[in-house]
């Protein structure tokens, strides 16, 4: 994967609540302990929401962040948009620092740069669809034929065109929330935040608006920072994926190196039961190409999932050589390798 | 933890109430006088403090080169121009001319006209039911000759009501910015809430003079502070994420109310407009002590002069306009949610457009008929009705028939329940009363509790009220037990069915719109004066909230522990003993609680009726236009409200806790 630059960075972000233990916190030093994090707590009957967090979200990713509930993930996600401040840390938006500009500038910034999705739609049942739709732009003053155009456009994406007189109480749970993407997508946002946007989704529908998520982002190329306590949303999803426990960022990376490499235990309890086949690509088995070996049939694409690769791979009898996206060779894999991954053992 | 506190409060309460029977027996030879009776020596005298600083305050306090009095009073010119253009576009028509020599140029709107714009406006908004309720509610208006009252006390609150909602939305806007200002905000509405209106009546005259715009600042004061509530409340229960949205779209703290939270808001507002205007009607009485006309003005005299009848047919009006007017905006805030249409733009506007001239068309179409035909300007007197002959003649009947029996029923309940009880209050000397008080504020809410409680008795006792307090607690003690004793069963009851439930809601209901001194007029009726009629008020409008929460609690009590009983093999009554009372129990409390509250505001309305409470008090101070004595009776009628309500939800918040229902 090449090295993009960074869009978004969050360095040592602490978040305490409530906010008047704030200010005692900032007495704790850069680095407390666990213990001194407990004391803490007791003595302010505060919760460290956010500990410590460094992340660092590169142009045109998903960046997903999964934890548990209670694992403080909407309240960074919440730090990063500036919806709540963090205690203390650092966070960048092209190199800017967002913690120290002017309201004003922040009111721009989130006009123009920031979209977002919300878990329960945030839709306002008092406007139609395309009331709704429009309403980023209403607030920013444009006018009322070029927003109400510009909100069509986004509804049709979207594939609810048809219904711009709505109410949102008549539409079914997954059209609320297409027209709430179509509202954060609406001003054009260079980094798109979704909040849980489909956990209060039936299970159907969610997989449904993922093919749809998955379809928008092919075309829309954004820079994404997605929240989820799905991991199988996130593995399915994500370019990266940071983990999330008590606040903690445990690890980012990317979903196969996840299931391959998990960091600790509580990871590797998630990684268990996932359909590795899908998450692991061909690159992640192969091994280095034996010199003196025969290789045989036609290369294979080193990014396709085990699953895919499979129907290739059967009936070779030889190891199979594995190209990059520039058809060069960079190793082999073999049917053997890819049936250990399909019943769960290999990887 | 909360075990140990239950094993040991049986113990203390029945410890408490053994000692309290000793001081009633033989305290009076034991104990030393100033325990008995707080001595006058020590207390402050500031009723006279406060008289002196309102004469202060009108003669000489001064904002900028107007003295403190001449802008009030020129606020209350304010008032009273819209006030009478409006008494004259509905009662009184336009005069020109001074006195005798004056002349109507222009007649008040017609009633034909009045009554076919409601109809029309609230079938617009409720449909064919509202509109046929409202007409129902205006025909008795004017077949009963109260009209040109009716229309009087409609423009007072067409006045008040606008100002009440837009005060109380902007406090509570402030309120819901910033969290100190709540802080601040919450203690005094709890005291405008408790202190019995009377009590400010007199400081309000001082201030405004008497007549309307008096009337409309009292009924202001008293009608706002649920509007605050409900705005804040309601901001407060737009949904996170629905703020959120508005910030991360860039709104403007503007653009936030304005596009986000207010709408959003909507539903809960009105429940507050609703509020005002209830609460308006139900000050009607109280407001024409101090100079508004109307409806009430026509009850409070045909109280004073005995009149049954007219006093109850005037009485009944204001119910009937209140329910037309509580229909109307709930009907108004319950609207349906909007449904889509092919096209919206430009509907609404043509809607408006239409309304108007429909308005303007009535009003045009009526005013020229009443110019030949005048019955359809005016109702001509001759064709109302009354029944005000058919009341007197019942009353007399009564008195004459069943004088002894009542009397035989006073007499005995006086000496058996009321007397002895008196006494026994009157009795505990007042250390011992803040000692149980402040203890009790201390085990069921911590030290903060306590000092709250004993700071408000301390209050009670330097205020120099104390014997006062007592003989309020007494009455509001016997009227509650009973109000709690009918309204237990009866909210019991209406859980037991769909039917029963409907009905006892209809009653209650009604009961709640009623003004409170309508439920004067039949106990003056039938008991004469004394504290027997004051109780039997108190109870009748009392019981509501009994009966509500009563039935609320049961009915909330979850399914699966009901069904749990029934699988146990529960009797129904099992059922009702074991598991859904003390389930209900915390709700019963808060209705308790309630019961109280609404008895305590009565007992003012019944000092009317000759009872020796704080109510007295207040009307002295009323009569004697002493605002010191007013404002002390009237906080200490804050007080006991306070203390019953701390400690009766602090009590119920630790059963919630104790049932795991919070």
């Amino acid at each position: 994967m090449s090295r993009k630059e960074t869009k978004l960075l969050c360095s040592k972000v602490w978040k305490v609540f409530p906010d008047s233990a704030g200010a005692e916190f900032q007495k704790l030093g850069s680095d407390p302990s666990q213990e001194e994090i407990k004391a803490f707590e007791a003595k302010y009957s505060a919760v460290f929401a956010v500990q410590d967090a460094d992340i660092e979200i590169r142009t045109g990713e998903v960046f997903v962040i999964m934890g548990l509930s209670g694992s403080g993930k909407s309240t960074l996600v919440r730090c990063l948009s500036r919806l709540i401040d963090a205690t203390s840390g650092k966070i960048q938006l092209d190199g800017k620092d967002l913690l120290t500009i002017s309201k004003q500038d922040l009111v721009e910034v989130r006009r123009h740069k920031f979209g977002m999705v919300f878990q329960h739609f945030a839709l306002l049942p008092f406007r139609t669809v395309l009331g709704n739709v429009a309403f980023p732009l209403e607030v920013q003053g444009v006018d009322k034929e070029i927003r109400e155009a510009r909100a069509r456009e986004v509804i049709e994406l979207v594939g609810l065109k048809g219904r711009e007189a709505y109410y949102p109480r008549e539409l079914s749970g997954g059209q609320q929330q297409r027209v709430g993407i179509a509202r954060s997508l609406a001003v054009e946002p260079e980094i798109w935040f979704l909040d849980e946007p489909f956990s209060a989704l039936d299970p159907l529908i969610r997989r449904e608006m993922q093919d749809e998520f998955l379809r928008l982002q092919s075309m829309l190329n954004k820079t994404i920072v997605f929240i989820t306590h799905d991991f199988d949303e996130a593995i399915r999803l994500a370019d990266r994926i940071a983990i999330m426990k008590d606040g903690r960022i445990i690890q980012v990376s990317t979903p196969s190196d996840l299931v391959l490499n998990p960091a600790d235990d509580y990871v590797a309890e998630f990684t268990k039961h996932v359909a590795r086949a899908k998450v692991l690509k061909v690159r992640d088995i192969m091994a280095s190409v034996n010199p003196g070996g025969k290789l045989g049939g036609d290369a294979i694409d080193g990014d396709l999932s085990i699953e895919d690769a499979a129907s290739h791979l059967r009936n070779s009898n030889n190891p199979r050589p594995v190209r990059d996206q520039n058809n060069i060779v960079v190793g082999q894999v073999c049917w053997d390798d890819a049936v250990d991954v399909l019943v769960g053992q290999g990887g | 933890m909360a075990g140990t506190t239950n094993r040991r409060s049986p113990w203390l309460i029945w410890a408490a109430l053994f000692i309290s029977i000793g001081f009633s027996y033989f305290g009076a030879e034991v104990l030393p006088k100033w325990m008995l009776e707080y001595p006058r020596a020590w207390t402050p005298n500031f009723q006279k403090s406060i008289d002196a600083a309102m004469l202060w305050l009108v003669d000489d306090a001064a904002i900028g080169p107007l003295s403190f009095g001449e802008v009030t009073r020129g606020l209350a010119w304010l008032l009273e121009q819209p006030m009478e253009l409006l008494e004259r576009l509905f009662a009184e028509g336009f005069e020109a001319g001074d006195g005798s020599a004056s002349r109507q140029v222009f007649p008040p709107m017609p009633w034909t006209a009045v009554i076919a714009i409601a109809a029309w406006l609230s079938y617009k908004v409720g449909g064919r039911r509202l509109a046929i309720l409202i007409t129902l509610c205006l025909l008795y208006l004017v077949l009963f000759g109260q009209w040109e009252s009716s229309m009087i006390t409609l423009s007072s609150i067409i006045i008040a009501v606008p100002i009440g909602v837009v005060a109380g939305g902007l406090l509570g806007v402030a309120a819901y910015r910033t969290p100190i200002f709540e802080k601040i905000l919450n203690p005094v509405l709890d005291l405008m809430q408790t202190v019995p209106t009377f009590a400010y009546l007199v400081p309000i005259l001082f201030l405004f003079g008497f007549g309307p715009a008096a009337a409309i600042v009292a009924t202001t004061i008293y009608a706002t502070p649920p509007m605050v509530r409900l705005t804040l409340l309601s901001l407060n229960s737009v949904p996170a994420e629905t703020r959120e949205l508005g910030s991360m779209v860039g709104c403007t703290e503007r653009q936030m109310y304005q596009k986000i939270l207010i709408p959003s808001a909507q539903k809960g507002l009105m429940v507050g407009v609703n509020q005002v205007i209830m609460l308006s009607l139900n000050m009607v009485i109280i407001a024409s002590m101090i100079g508004a006309g109307g409806l009430g003005y026509d009850v409070l005299i045909s109280l004073r002069r005995l009149d049954i009848g007219s006093g109850l047919e005037a009485g009944i009006a204001i119910v009937f306009l209140a329910i037309a007017l509580d229909r109307f905006s709930q009907a108004l805030a319950n609207r349906p949610d909007p449904v889509h249409r092919a096209e919206t733009t430009g509907v609404y506007s043509s809607q408006n457009v239409l309304a108007a001239a429909t308005i303007a068309g009535l009003l045009l179409v009526t005013y020229t008929l009443g110019f030949f035909i005048p019955a359809i300007q005016t109702f001509p007197e001759s064709w109302t009705i009354t029944t005000a002959p058919f009341w007197a003649a019942m009353v007399s009947w009564i008195n004459i028939n069943l004088f002894d029996y009542i009397e035989a029923a006073k007499t005995i309940l006086l000496l058996n329940v009321l007397v002895p009880f008196k006494a026994f209050l009157l009795a505990q000397p007042w250390p011992w009363v803040l000692f149980l008080l402040t203890l009790s504020g201390f085990l069921l809410g911590g030290l903060r509790l306590g000092a709250l409680v004993a700071a408000l008795v301390l209050f009670i006792l330097l205020g120099g009220i104390w014997e006062k307090a007592v003989i309020t607690v007494y009455l509001c003690g016997i009227s509650v037990v009973i109000a709690m004793l009918i309204g237990v069963p009866i909210g019991i009851f209406a859980t037991r069915s769909k039917r029963a439930y409907l009905v006892v809601h209809a009653v209650i209901d009604t009961l709640q719109t009623l003004p409170t001194f309508v439920f004067l007029i039949p106990v003056v009726m039938l008991l004469r004066i004394g504290d027997i009629s004051a109780i039997f008020a108190v109870v009748s409008y009392a019981v509501v909230p009994a009966i509500r929460y009563t039935a609320h609690g049961l009915s909330g009590v979850k399914q699966q522990l009901i069904e749990a009983g029934q699988v146990s093999g529960c009797t129904d009554v099992q059922l009702l003993r074991k598991v859904r009372l003390p389930m209900a129990t915390p709700e019963i409390l808060l209705g308790l609680n309630q019961t109280v509250m609404m008895a305590l505001s009565m007992l003012v309305v019944t000092a009317l009726v000759g009872t020796r409470d704080l109510g007295q008090e207040v009307f002295i101070a009323l009569s004697r236009a002493e605002p010191g004595k007013g404002i002390a009776a009237g906080l200490g009628v804050a007080a006991i409200a306070i203390i019953t309500d701390r400690l009766l939800t602090a009590k119920a918040n630790r059963i919630k806790q104790r049932l795991g229902l919070e």
